[in-house]
C-alpha cells in the first residue's frame, strides 16, 4: 500500500497539502480528482518523491519515501508526469527502453528487451516502434509515455492527468488501457484526472479533495454522488446513472 | 485499438522485394536490397562515429605531414603537441558541453555561460595589473594552478549555493553567471583601461586562445585533468541517458537527480577550467561541436554524443588550425575563427528556433 501518515506541504504561508492521512494502491484503479488547487497533484509529486513533505510520511510498502534510496522505489512505484518535454530525439522504442532502467542500471538484457516489446504490444505500438516520438500524434506519444511506466514492471503505478490534451477517441483508447493494466496485468493504478465523468468511467475507487484535504475517500459509487461532488467543487452537480453509468452533469 | 496505416507502410518500404530462389540475380533488382544495406548501414551509430574518427585522421594526418618546412622530425615534434592540446581542449569541451546540455535540458547554453571566460580574463588580467606583463610569461605554471582552482572554486561555490537550500532552479543559476560574468568582465576592463599599454597589449595577446606551442608541463597536467573527468563520467552514460527525459522522469526511474547533478556540474567546471586555463577561452566551440554531434549521431545515447562530440571538436579544431597556418599564413588567430563561425551557427540554432 502507499500510506500518507500527516502528510502536509506548505509554499509560504498555505498549506496546499494539509495533515493528510490517506490510503492509495487498492487493487484496480484509484482516481484522485478534484478542484484546480486542491493539492491533488502535489500529493501524486509527494508520493512520486518530486517533492518533499513538510510534515508527515509518506510509506510506500512500510517503506519512508523520503529515506528510500530512489533506485530501490523505482522498482515498485513507476511515476507519469504530464508534462513530458523532451530535448532529445527519440524513437518510440528507445523512450520505452528507458523503463528498464531501475532493473538494467542501462545494461539491456533479454529479459529487458522481452518486457520492452511487452509493453509495446499492449499498447498497439509494436509497429511505431521505430518512429521518432516527434514524428507521432499526441495519443501516439501519450501511449508511448504510458508504455514506459508499464515497461518499468512495478506493483504500483502513478499517473498524473495521462488525458490532458486528448480528444475523445484518445481518451476512450487510455481508459480502456488503464483498465487493462488493473484488469489483466494486475498493477495498482492511481492516476490524477480532471473530468468526474472519466473517474466515473475508469475508476474502482474515487479519492476527492479540496483545499488540500480529503474530502471523500471510497468506491466510486459512493463518491461520485450528487452531494460530494457539489461540495467538492463548491457548484451544483448532479449525478445521474446514463445508460448504467454515473454520469455527472454541472451545466444545469 | 487501432494500427496506423500510414506507419505500417513505412515501415514496409525499406524492406527488399522478395525473390525467387532459383532465378538469376538480376542486376537491376539487385540494387534494391543494396540500397537497403547501405541504409542500414548508415543509420548504425558505429558507423557514423567510425567515419568521423577517418575524418579526424586524415585532418591530423594533413596538419602533421604536409607543408613540412624544413626537417620532417622537428615539425612533427612540434606539431604533435599542438595536435595533443587539440586532442585536450577537445575533450574537454566536448564532453563538458553535451553534459552541460543534457543537465539544463537545452541545446544553446554552454557552460561559458556561468562566466568562466570572464574569470579566466579577471585573472590574467589581475595578474598583469598586479605584477605586470612578465607575469604571463614567466610562472606559467603558478597562474595555471591559481586559474584552474579559483575557477573550480567560484563554480562549486556557486552550484552549492544554488542547490544546496530550497532554491534549486538551473535557471537562476545561468541568470546568476551571465550578471556575475557581466560584473566581472567589467571589472577586468576596468584594470585594463588603467594598465600599461605595453602591458595591456600581452594581455590582449594572452585573452585570445591559443593551441600552437603549449607549455609541455600544462600540457601533461591538463591532459591528465581532463582524463580524470572523462573517466569520472563513463559509469554515467546511462544516468546521463536518462537525464534527457528531465528531472520528473528521471527521479521516476530512479535516478537521485539533485545529488548527480551537483556531480556532473562539478565534472562540468573541472573540464572547462582546464581546457580555458590551458589555451583560453573559446566561447562558442562548445555550442558548435555539441549540436554537430547530435545531428550527426544516429542515436541520442550519450555512449555515442559524447564521443562523437569530441571528435567533431578535434577535427574542427584542427581544420581550423590548418587553414589558419597553410591558408591565411597565421594572419589570424584561432579565436576568431572559432568564435566567427560558432557565432553565425549560433544564430542560425536561435533563428530555426525562432521559426518553429
Amino acid at each position: 500500500m502507499i500510506r500518507l501518515e500527516g502528510v502536509t506541504k506548505r509554499y509560504g504561508a498555505t498549506a496546499v497539502v494539509d495533515d493528510v492521512d490517506l490510503d492509495l494502491g487498492h487493487r484496480g484503479v484509484t482516481a484522485l480528482i478534484g478542484p484546480n488547487g486542491a493539492g491533488k497533484s502535489t500529493v501524486f509529486s509527494l508520493v512520486g518523491r518530486l517533492l518533499s513533505a513538510d510534515g508527515g510520511r509518506v510509506l510506500v510498502e512500510g517503506r519512508d519515501v523520503a529515506r528510500t534510496p530512489s533506485a530501490e522505489l523505482a522498482r515498485c512505484l513507476a511515476v507519469l508526469r504530464q508534462d513530458n518535454h523532451l530535448v532529445a530525439r527519440l524513437t518510440i522504442r528507445e523512450l520505452v527502453s528507458f523503463g528498464r532502467f531501475p532493473h538494467s542500471r542501462g545494461r539491456t538484457t533479454a529479459g529487458d528487451r522481452e518486457h520492452v516489446e511487452a509493453a509495446l504490444a499492449h499498447l498497439d505500438l509494436s509497429d511505431l516502434g521505430g518512429r521518432y516520438l516527434d514524428e507521432v500524434s499526441g495519443g501516439q506519444r501519450q501511449r508511448a509515455f504510458i508504455a514506459m511506466v508499464l515497461a518499468q514492471d512495478t506493483p504500483y503505478v502513478l499517473l498524473d492527468e495521462p488525458l490532458n490534451n486528448l480528444d475523445l477517441r484518445h481518451v476512450k483508447e487510455i481508459v480502456a488501457l488503464l483498465r487493462t493494466m488493473a484488469d489483466d496485468l494486475g498493477r495498482r493504478v492511481v492516476v490524477v484526472l480532471h473530468d468526474v465523468n472519466v473517474a466515473a468511467a475508469c475508476a474502482d475507487r474515487v479519492v476527492a479533495m479540496r483545499e488540500g484535504r480529503v474530502l471523500a475517500d471510497g468506491p466510486t459509487a459512493q463518491v461520485i454522488t450528487s452531494e460530494v461532488l457539489t461540495q467538492v467543487y463548491s457548484t451544483d452537480v448532479t449525478v445521474r446513472e446514463v445508460g448504467g453509468r454515473l454520469t455527472a452533469s454541472y451545466f444545469d | 485499438m487501432r494500427t496506423d496505416p500510414e506507419a505500417v507502410q513505412h515501415a514496409d518500404d525499406h524492406r527488399p522485394p522478395r525473390q525467387p530462389d532459383d532465378s538469376p540475380p538480376d542486376p537491376w533488382r539487385m540494387g534494391e536490397p543494396l540500397r537497403h544495406r547501405l541504409l542500414q548501414w548508415w543509420a548504425r551509430p558505429v558507423t557514423r562515429t567510425a567515419l568521423l574518427a577517418l575524418a579526424v585522421v586524415a585532418i591530423t594526418a594533413a596538419y602533421l605531414l604536409t607543408d613540412v618546412p624544413g626537417s620532417l622530425s622537428y615539425a612533427l615534434q612540434v606539431r604533435t603537441r599542438t595536435v595533443a592540446a587539440v586532442v585536450v581542449v577537445a575533450a574537454a569541451i566536448g564532453v563538458s558541453s553535451v553534459v552541460f546540455h543534457t543537465v539544463t535540458a537545452n541545446r544553446i547554453l554552454t557552460p561559458s555561460i556561468l562566466g568562466f571566460d570572464a574569470v579566466y580574463a579577471l585573472i590574467a588580467t589581475t595578474a598583469v595589473f598586479v605584477f605586470g606583463s612578465a607575469a604571463l610569461g614567466a610562472d606559467r605554471l603558478e597562474l595555471w594552478l591559481a586559474q584552474v582552482g579559483l575557477m573550480v572554486l567560484a563554480s562549486t561555490a556557486l552550484f552549492s549555493w544554488l542547490f544546496g537550500g530550497r532554491r534549486r532552479s538551473l535557471h537562476l543559476l545561468l541568470l546568476v553567471g551571465i550578471v556575475l560574468g557581466v560584473a566581472l568582465r567589467s571589472l577586468a576592463e576596468w584594470m585594463q583601461r588603467m594598465m600599461d599599454p605595453l602591458d595591456f597589449e600581452v594581455l590582449t595577446d594572452a585573452l585570445f586562445a591559443s593551441i600552437t606551442r603549449p607549455d609541455t608541463q600544462l600540457l601533461w597536467l591538463s591532459a591528465a585533468l581532463v582524463a580524470t573527468g572523462c573517466a569520472a563520467l563513463f559509469p554515467l552514460r546511462h544516468v546521463l541517458d536518462v537525464l534527457t527525459l528531465g528531472p520528473a522522469a528521471a527521479t521516476g526511474l530512479g535516478v537521485d537527480h539533485r545529488r548527480t547533478v551537483l556531480v556532473l556540474l562539478a565534472v562540468v567546471s573541472v573540464l572547462v577550467a582546464a581546457s580555458t586555463a590551458l589555451v583560453g577561452p573559446v566561447l562558442f566551440l562548445g555550442l558548435l561541436v555539441a549540436n554537430l554531434s547530435y545531428a550527426w549521431s544516429a542515436s541520442a545515447r550519450h555512449a555515442w554524443t559524447l564521443p562523437n562530440a569530441v571528435l567533431m571538436g578535434a577535427g574542427f579544431l584542427l581544420g581550423a588550425q590548418l587553414v589558419l597556418e597553410r591558408v591565411l599564413g597565421y594572419s589570424g588567430t584561432l579565436s576568431v575563427l572559432v568564435e566567427f563561425t560558432g557565432g553565425l551557427f549560433f544564430l542560425y540554432l536561435v533563428l530555426r528556433k525562432a521559426a518553429r
